[in-house]
């Protein structure tokens, strides 16, 4: 089993990319876990399902009787469940729920709702079957996938150790956090970056697998996703792009096709041509800049009518088709 | 383009222009462009003779240069517009920390002041509690329009995910540093609640255990400086919410034309409307309109077929190829409008302008400038 961690600029497709994973390691019969962390449900309203909650709970299957599980981890369910394991209290949890102490105390101390978060995703990797915590038995989960927070977050977010440094320098908060970090710097933990093929994202991509890589973290693929391909013959693709594009020929393909007006057709059309191929050869730069950093590159393509679950199986097959299996 | 029929076009000129609007703030989800539309409206502005300040919460790098904001300084800088402008324009870039320093400073005597900042707890306040910088954000602007040396205030806010933090995050600061439990905690040391029973006594010793005794420390200690400042701060977060209510002041929603952005924009706005907050209009910000001239009248299913003949005949590629790409545009074209029309079914009466999504980032003034343009949707300059 692996944690599946996955990052990437604001809006670039990380919970559609966590999912359709999910999704791909599920087929054939696994059992995986999608974790979301931010409390912001994006995996129930990309999945059509009312909210989840802190409780895991069959969202999907995948081919091959394949099962996906999802839950929304939230530190308020995460300490209370800590309280009870370690110091086997429930009252005094019920009465720090009732004054608002878990809000304060993860208000006042962001490192420790952190700590709380992935802790409930190392949890989920090293559950055996039958809810035991250590000893033999095959593994609950065959994979966990996290939808993460965003590039510009996710290097403090998993920092968990350091976070909480300043908390707690002994004791069973900072034993949590170191556990949870060797959990996280282990060889079974994989940080995934989503990308698209545009300036920003991929600057944050770049900068992300550095800080990843810094923090004694295994960077994972790069995911270039809503990649298009491009529509223009490859020996066009130059000249349209310094607006060189022969508008004669352009012209005469579209009489060709009978329509009217060709060459106004043409004249007005050509702004359009133009902007694609300076876009793809954009892309390109893009994509070679993400090549050099040496992690696989695996490509999404960009759906046409918004992404619901059958889209989303057709991205979790895309990504089986490139190798990724459990 | 189809215009949408429900409240017409958002007259930006005359928004700008008209003295009594002293205030504009920019307001929508993260990403969409609010920073971009507050610097366009700003330097619009004082092309146009208004005394401008933009206030910018976290922009783009290159944005900020291209307006001369270097780094966080939290004061307004002049930047230098072309010759014909009639007004000026000053930006900032919002420092969350020093804002809320200068509070401090401001309200407590030089000695409690100085504790309050070296507090370990104040200090972790200040940078990262949620909240912090849109109740700063909400300060600052309070800061300018008291100093009364601008005519016109534009305001980004912060790039919180939801539109809605920038009108409630204050007040969750609020809450919390008045909350019971912070008092409850600040108190233990002197025995106040020892008398509410044994279960007090447990939590404390279990918050304890679970952020440090330094922690709590901290707080008693940033608790007991901090009281003689609160009364102050929290009266003038409340005047400066209210004069967010005042005719003076203008919000203008942004989102893109997709579904999530839109969303936030429905809820931003019935919000606006249940706090009696003025409403000027809605911005879709990096739509994709059809070209100018014969395409926009060539349907995608046209377009479809005739690549396709072209394709079968093996002929003119490079013509297949811009009807195909023809066809996607006039796609996403009418899905954005169904997007957008969807919206403002919801939203009759609200003013809107569309902004066309630029070949690339927006990075200079002339950019800023097109945007503008856009925005009051005259044509290019020249
Ligand atoms: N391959 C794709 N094809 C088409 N649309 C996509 C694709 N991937 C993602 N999207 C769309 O892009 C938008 C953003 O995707 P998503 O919510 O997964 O991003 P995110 O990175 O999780 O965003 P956030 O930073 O807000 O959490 C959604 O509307 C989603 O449907
Ligand atoms: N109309 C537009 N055309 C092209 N790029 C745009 C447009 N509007 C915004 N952008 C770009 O989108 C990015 C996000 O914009 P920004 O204004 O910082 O958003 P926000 O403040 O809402 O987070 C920036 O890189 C900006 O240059
Ligand atoms: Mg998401
Ligand atoms: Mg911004």
């Amino acid at each position: 089993m692996r944690l599946h961690i996955v990052t990437g600029k604001g809006g670039t497709g990380k919970t559609t990319v966590a999912a359709a994973l999910a999704l791909a390691l599920a087929a054939g019969g696994g059992r995986v876990l999608l974790v979301e962390v931010e409390g912001r449900q994006g995996v129930a309203s990309l999945l059509g399902l009312p909210p989840l909650s802190a409780e895991e709970r069959p969202v999907a299957s995948a081919p091959g009787g394949g099962r996906v599980l999802a839950l929304a981890a939230d530190a308020e369910a995460a300490l209370l469940e800590y309280l009870e394991m370690f110091y086997g209290i429930r009252r005094a949890g019920q009465a720090l729920t009732r004054l608002g102490a878990v809000d304060f105390a993860t208000s006042i101390a962001p490192g420790l709702r952190d700590v709380l978060l992935t802790g409930k995703a190392t949890e989920a990797v090293g559950r055996r079957e039958g809810g035991r915590r250590r000893g033999e038995g095959p593994f609950h989960y065959d994979a966990v996938v996290m939808d993460a927070p965003p590039t510009g977050r996710i290097g403090r977010f998993l920092n968990v150790t350091s976070e909480v440094a300043g908390l707690a320098r002994v004791g069973p908060v900072r034993g949590h956090a170191d556990k949870v970090t060797e959990a996280l710097r282990s060889e079974r933990t994989l940080v995934h970056f989503v990308s698209l093929l545009e300036e920003m994202p991929a600057q944050e991509t770049r900068d992300g697998v550095a800080e990843i890589a810094a923090l004694g973290l295994n960077p994972g693929a790069v995911v270039v996703n809503m990649a298009r391909p491009p529509l223009l013959p490859e020996a066009d693709l130059s000249s349209a792009a310094e607006g060189r594009l022969d508008r004669e020929e352009l012209a005469a393909g579209l009489e060709a096709a009978g329509l009217e007006d060709p060459a106004g057709l043409a004249a007005s059309l050509a702004g359009e041509v133009d902007a694609h191929a300076r876009r793809v050869l954009m892309e390109r730069r893009i994509r070679s800049e993400l090549e050099e950093l040496g992690r696989p590159l695996l490509d999404l393509p960009l759906v046409a009518d918004g992404v619901d679950l059958a889209a989303l199986e057709g991205l979790a097959r895309h990504l089986a088709d490139q190798g990724v299996r459990r | 383009m189809s215009g949408p029929e429900a409240g017409g076009r958002l007259d930006t000129d005359a928004l700008l222009d008209d003295p009594r609007t002293r205030i504009v703030v920019c307001c929508g989800a993260g990403g969409v462009g609010k920073t971009t539309t507050a610097a366009a409206l700003g330097l619009r502005a004082a092309e146009r003779g208004r005394r401008t300040v933009v206030i910018t919460v976290d922009p783009a790098r290159r944005l900020a240069q291209s307006m001369g904001l270097e780094s966080l300084d939290n004061t307004p800088h002049p930047v230098p517009l072309s010759e014909g402008a009639r007004g000026s324009l000053h930006a900032m870039m919002l420092d969350m920390k020093r804002t809320f320093d200068e509070v401090v400073e401001e309200y407590a005597d030089p000695g409690r002041a100085e504790q309050i900042l070296a507090n370990p707890f104040y200090q972790a306040l200040s940078t990262s509690f949620s909240g912090t910088q849109e109740y700063m954000a909400m300060e600052k602007l309070g800061q300018l329009h008291r100093s009364g040396d601008w005519d016109l205030i534009v305001v980004d806010t912060p790039p919180s995910r939801s539109a809605l933090d920038f009108l409630d995050a204050p007040k969750r600061l609020g809450r919390f540093l008045d909350g019971k439990l912070i008092r409850f905690l600040s108190a233990q040391g002197n025995g106040a609640f020892r008398l509410l029973g044994a279960g007090f006594g447990l939590v404390a010793s279990v918050i304890g255990k679970v952020v440090g005794a330094q922690l709590l420390n901290d707080v008693r200690a940033f608790v007991a400086s901090f009281d003689a400042v609160f009364g102050g701060f929290r009266k003038r977060a409340e005047q400066t919410y209210r004069l967010l209510q005042e005719s003076g002041t203008a919000f203008v929603v942004v989102a893109t034309p997709e579904r999530d952005a839109l969303r936030e924009a429905s809820y931003f706005m019935e919000r606006l409307s249940g706090d009696a907050m003025p409403l000027a209009g809605l911005v879709v910000n990096r739509t994709h309109p059809l070209p100018e001239g014969p395409a926009a009248r060539l349907g995608a299913q046209e377009a479809l077929a005739a690549a396709a003949s072209l394709e079968a005949a093996g002929t003119h590629p490079a013509a297949a190829a811009a009807l195909r790409l023809h066809a996607e545009r006039v796609a996403l074209r009418g899905r954005e409008i169904a997007l957008r029309d969807r919206l403002l079914a919801e939203h009759r009466g609200v003013p809107t302008v569309e902004v066309a999504a630029l070949a690339e980032d927006v990075h200079d003034l002339a950019d800023l400038r097109a945007v503008g343009d856009a925005l009051a949707d005259t044509p290019d300059h020249p």
